[in-house]
């Protein structure tokens, strides 16, 4: 096989040595820098999103993007041509908040020391204060911290998800997200938009060091939000007459707090949502909330705030290590039944919503929940819906992904029955106008 | 169990309820004497009080023959329904705030409400010498966390003084080099004024950025600073200080260091040698909020007498009794009616304890605290004398909404336990996997 051949044959990445795999991985970027030819799906069902499903037609694919569709589209002599009778095309799906390739394993910026001023990294000394910007990493971004060699791309990639929304999401202020495609391509390539949101945690640093409460996390984000303020006016007065005013001191996790163009905010339980929202009102921020489990019963403070939340996957579970005899309480037993229903209640209430996987690791995982929403009352457009369009709507992309629409980004995935069926496979996955062919498992799931 | 998850929605449900009359009670109003007779409640509010009432239109009628109404109780120092009580990491955690961290659905709200508590003033914990923000709460179980919050009401923040400021009895204290400042009553009392120092100077600069914008002088408004602004509200008496204290020296410097800083304190928590400067704390204005007949448990509680409460009470003090305790919180009556068996008290006084006096302490009598028209429809129904060991509370209202029913209770529980036999099966291996209907 030729490596680096835009539509090669995939790695079977488990038969090859680990040592071989990282520089194997680097190789189809050389592929990839070259212009991929156009790629022409013919006779395909076309699940567009935005709008009506085309039940026979064909998709032309030039330069990375769509270029057109519909039931008559001249194919050019040089495009690949896939015939696709019997399959569906989608929009390449999204995870709405993914931790993948973003650089996690970065070393964990911890409590600033006071004596060292502001941001200053270290993991020993407790802070004391807001002062001393505690779990603090607002100015890092995604974009830039890219691991292009992850290993989960290509994971998620033969599971039909084309492109995540990645954060850094250690502490408090965890750091800015992009939305990326998951391309076998350079760090670079595979950003859409490199800075879409700050995610915010209300972590705690443990005892002795602030904050060790729930009620200290919001305090800090209180007074972040105010001390960014307050920074901006000081800057603006310096920047506006210098001679004889006091120089601001840089803050670089206020500079990453007012770059933000959404605060993600954690709302799973309904009087996690109620906080978050009042915390965003309060705050005047643009906020996404994350969580979602016990949203069915929110439904309409989330309405009139306006604010979409991104949910959850990742259902709440009996634990399996847990002692058998132990008596659950009513409430508990009915988050269970009833998380699973959120993203029907939402999709009902109007409320806009998208999934993601919330530490799932593994796409068929994500796929067992997303069915478990669907057999709780959510329909299978809506539930397409919360991993195409919905989070490129959330996140500001829309004008180039989440849907088959010409001249957008040309994510697919082509499969060979309904997307969330069980026996459905995947057959192509389109990232970028560039065609990956998944590895067909045998006893897959 | 119902969730009107919206303020709207609760005072529509409560203007669309029928007005309730409960009749033939013995109704214990604790500002007046006691009557046989009827309460009227309408559109949340007490309505009429008397032996004869006019009933309305419409009225839903309890016939509470043989048993005795009060007001709902309050407890002025408790920490139930929060997800966390103290921000420990500093000594003067005034930014932290028990609003933000209400649990609404927490068990021990339910369980307070069975035993007759309406309001509970919910305090952020002990391990600071400022701590941080309070929340008075009233228990509309069902409510969400905002709902909760007793509109109106005066903030306060919690002060702390001895043992556990000083972090005497936690472990962080013992390891070396890991004490948090302070270690010692000293070092309190020094973190007390130095925080006050800190919140007058940014009183200062705050009103000289007042005074340069009322002159339309060019000014950057200063950093807020979510430390000291409670600090500040303290000063210029918009926030009630609540402090933890027990020995009477330390008691005795906190008025002091009050006086010279201009500000008050609003009570003295647990307080338990309150007895000894009863006549100190009266002439400074601050109220006592104490326990019952609890001692001994850790050093500064060894000087603790049980005459406490009744000794303070008759030398001018504003006293309640007070649980700060999941537990002792479903049975503050009995812990009020210990005060007739120690000092002497009279049922009405035992009463006042835990009901007008604590309302009085957080100022919101005007609202709560007896039965008197006007006043929130805040009431328990007991089938006993509440100050007999025996009582049990029956019904409990709160804004005139039924809240708590034991017979309701005990009537829902088969199908309850119904219900969660119907979804554990449903989990069992194999089960199909039917959608989940939703609860009403």
């Amino acid at each position: 096989m030729i490596l680096g051949q835009a539509d090669s044959p995939p790695m079977k990445p488990l038969r090859i040595p680990p040592c071989a795999r990282a520089a194997l991985a680097l190789l189809p970027f050389l592929g990839a820098a070259a212009d991929p030819p156009a790629l022409a799906v013919r006779n395909a069902r076309i699940v567009t999103v935005t709008g009506p499903v085309l039940e026979n037609g064909t998709l032309l694919v030039r330069n990375g993007l769509i270029e057109a569709l519909g039931g008559n589209v001249p194919v050019p002599a040089n495009a690949w041509v896939l015939d696709g009778a019997g399959l569906t095309v989608y929009p390449g799906l999204m995870d709405a908040l993914s931790t993948l390739a973003a650089g996690a394993d970065l070393p964990q910026p911890g409590a600033a020391s006071p004596r060292n001023g502001p941001s200053a990294p270290s993991g020993a000394t407790p802070a004391r204060g807001p002062e001393d910007r505690p779990l603090t990493t607002s100015w890092i971004k995604a974009a830039d911290t890219l691991q292009a060699a992850d290993r989960n791309i290509d994971l998620f990639r033969q599971a039909g998800f084309t492109g995540a929304a990645t954060f850094p999401t250690r502490g408090i202020f965890g750091g800015h997200g992009a939305v990326i495609n998951l391309a076998s391509a350079p760090a670079g390539k595979m950003v859409v938009e490199p800075s879409v949101g700050l995610y915010a945690a209300l972590a705690t640093g443990g005892a002795g060091s602030f904050p060790s409460s729930l009620m200290g996390s919001i305090s800090y984000i209180r007074q972040i939000y105010a001390d960014a303020a307050h920074y901006v006016a000081m800057k603006e007065a310096y920047a506006a007459n210098a001679r004889g005013r006091q120089r601001p001191a840089y803050d670089r996790a206020l500079e990453g707090v007012l770059e933000a163009r959404r605060l993600l905010l954690p709302g799973s339980r309904a009087v996690e949502i109620e906080r978050s929202l009042r915390l965003a009102a309060e705050l005047k921020v643009r906020a996404v909330l994350y969580g979602g489990h016990e949203a069915y019963r929110v439904t309409e403070p989330l309405k009139q705030s306006g604010m979409p939340i991104l949910v959850s996957v990742k259902w709440p579970e009996r634990d399996p290590n847990g002692d058998p005899d132990e008596v659950e309480s009513l409430r508990q037993l009915r988050l269970r039944a009833q998380a699973p229903g959120s993203p029907a209640a939402l999709a009902q209430a109007g409320v806009r919503f998208a999934f993601y996987s919330d530490g799932l690791q593994s796409p068929d995982q994500i796929k067992r929940g997303v069915r478990r929403a669907i057999e709780n009352g959510l329909d299978e457009t809506a539930a397409l819906r919360a991993m195409t369009l919905a989070p490129a709507e959330i996140f500001g992309v829309a004008d180039r992904l989440g849907s088959i629409e010409p001249g957008k980004i040309a994510n697919l995935v082509i499969a060979d029955g309904p997307l969330f069926a069980e026996t459905t496979r995947i057959r192509y996955v389109v990232v970028d106008g560039v065609k990956y062919e998944p590895v067909q498992r045998e006893n897959a799931r | 169990m119902k969730h009107p998850y919206s303020l709207a929605l609760l005072t529509q449900a409560i203007l669309a309820a029928p007005p309730v009359v409960i009749r033939n009670a013995h109704v214990i109003p604790v500002t007046r004497p006691a009557f046989t007779g009827s309460v009227v409640i309408e559109n949340g509010r007490i309505r009429q009080a008397a032996e004869q009432v006019t009933v309305p239109q419409g009225a839903t009628i309890i016939d509470a023959a043989g048993q005795y109404l009060m007001p709902g109780i309050i407890d002025c120092h408790s920490h139930i329904g929060v997800e966390a009580i103290n921000e420990g990491s500093v000594s003067v955690s005034s930014m932290a705030g028990i609003e933000d961290v209400i649990a609404p659905e927490e068990i021990a709200i339910y369980r307070a409400l069975a035993g007759g508590v309406t309001t509970a003033n919910v305090l952020h914990g002990s391990a600071n010498s400022i701590g941080g923000k309070c929340a008075v709460i009233k228990l509309r179980w069902g409510a969400s966390a905002r709902e909760m919050l007793f509109e109106g009401a005066k903030p306060g923040i919690k002060f702390a003084l001895g043992e556990n400021p000083k972090r005497t009895n936690s472990p962080s204290s013992r390891g070396a080099g890991t004490a948090r400042y302070p270690t010692t009553r000293m070092g309190v009392e020094d973190v007390i004024r130095e925080a006050f120092t800190e919140a007058k100077a940014y009183q200062k600069e705050w009103r000289e950025y007042q005074l340069k914008t009322e002159r339309r002088e060019p000014a950057i408004a200063p950093r807020r600073d979510f430390k000291l602004e409670p600090l500040v509200d303290v000063l210029e008496n918009r926030r009630f200080v609540h402090a933890h204290c027990y020995r009477s020296d330390e008691i005795l410097m906190l008025l002091r260091v009050a006086e010279e800083f201009g500000f008050r304190i609003r009570t003295l928590q647990h307080v338990l040698e309150g007895y000894k400067v009863a006549k100190e704390i009266a002439a400074h204005g601050a109220g006592a909020s104490t326990f019952s007949d609890w001692w001994a448990y850790k050093v500064e509680a060894y000087d603790a007498i049980p005459y406490n409460a009744a000794i303070m009470l008759k030398k001018g003090v504003l006293v309640s009794i007070n649980s700060d305790s999941p537990d002792v919180i479903r049975r503050l009556n009995t812990e009020a009616a210990k005060t007739m068996r120690y000092g002497g008290l009279t049922e009405t006084e035992a009463l006042s304890l835990i009901t007008i006096n604590p309302a009085r302490q957080l100022e919101i009598d005007g609202r709560v605290g007896s039965i008197d028209t006007g006043k929130d429809a805040d009431l328990v129904l007991f089938d006993k004398h509440p100050l007999s060991n025996y009582a049990v509370a029956q019904k409990v209202f709160v804004d005139g909404e039924l809240r708590f029913d034991r017979a309701r209770d005990l009537a829902a529980r088969p199908e309850r336990e119904a219900a969660r036999q119907a979804l554990l099966e449903r989990e069992r291996p194999g089960a199909r996997r039917a959608p989940a209907r939703r609860a009403q």
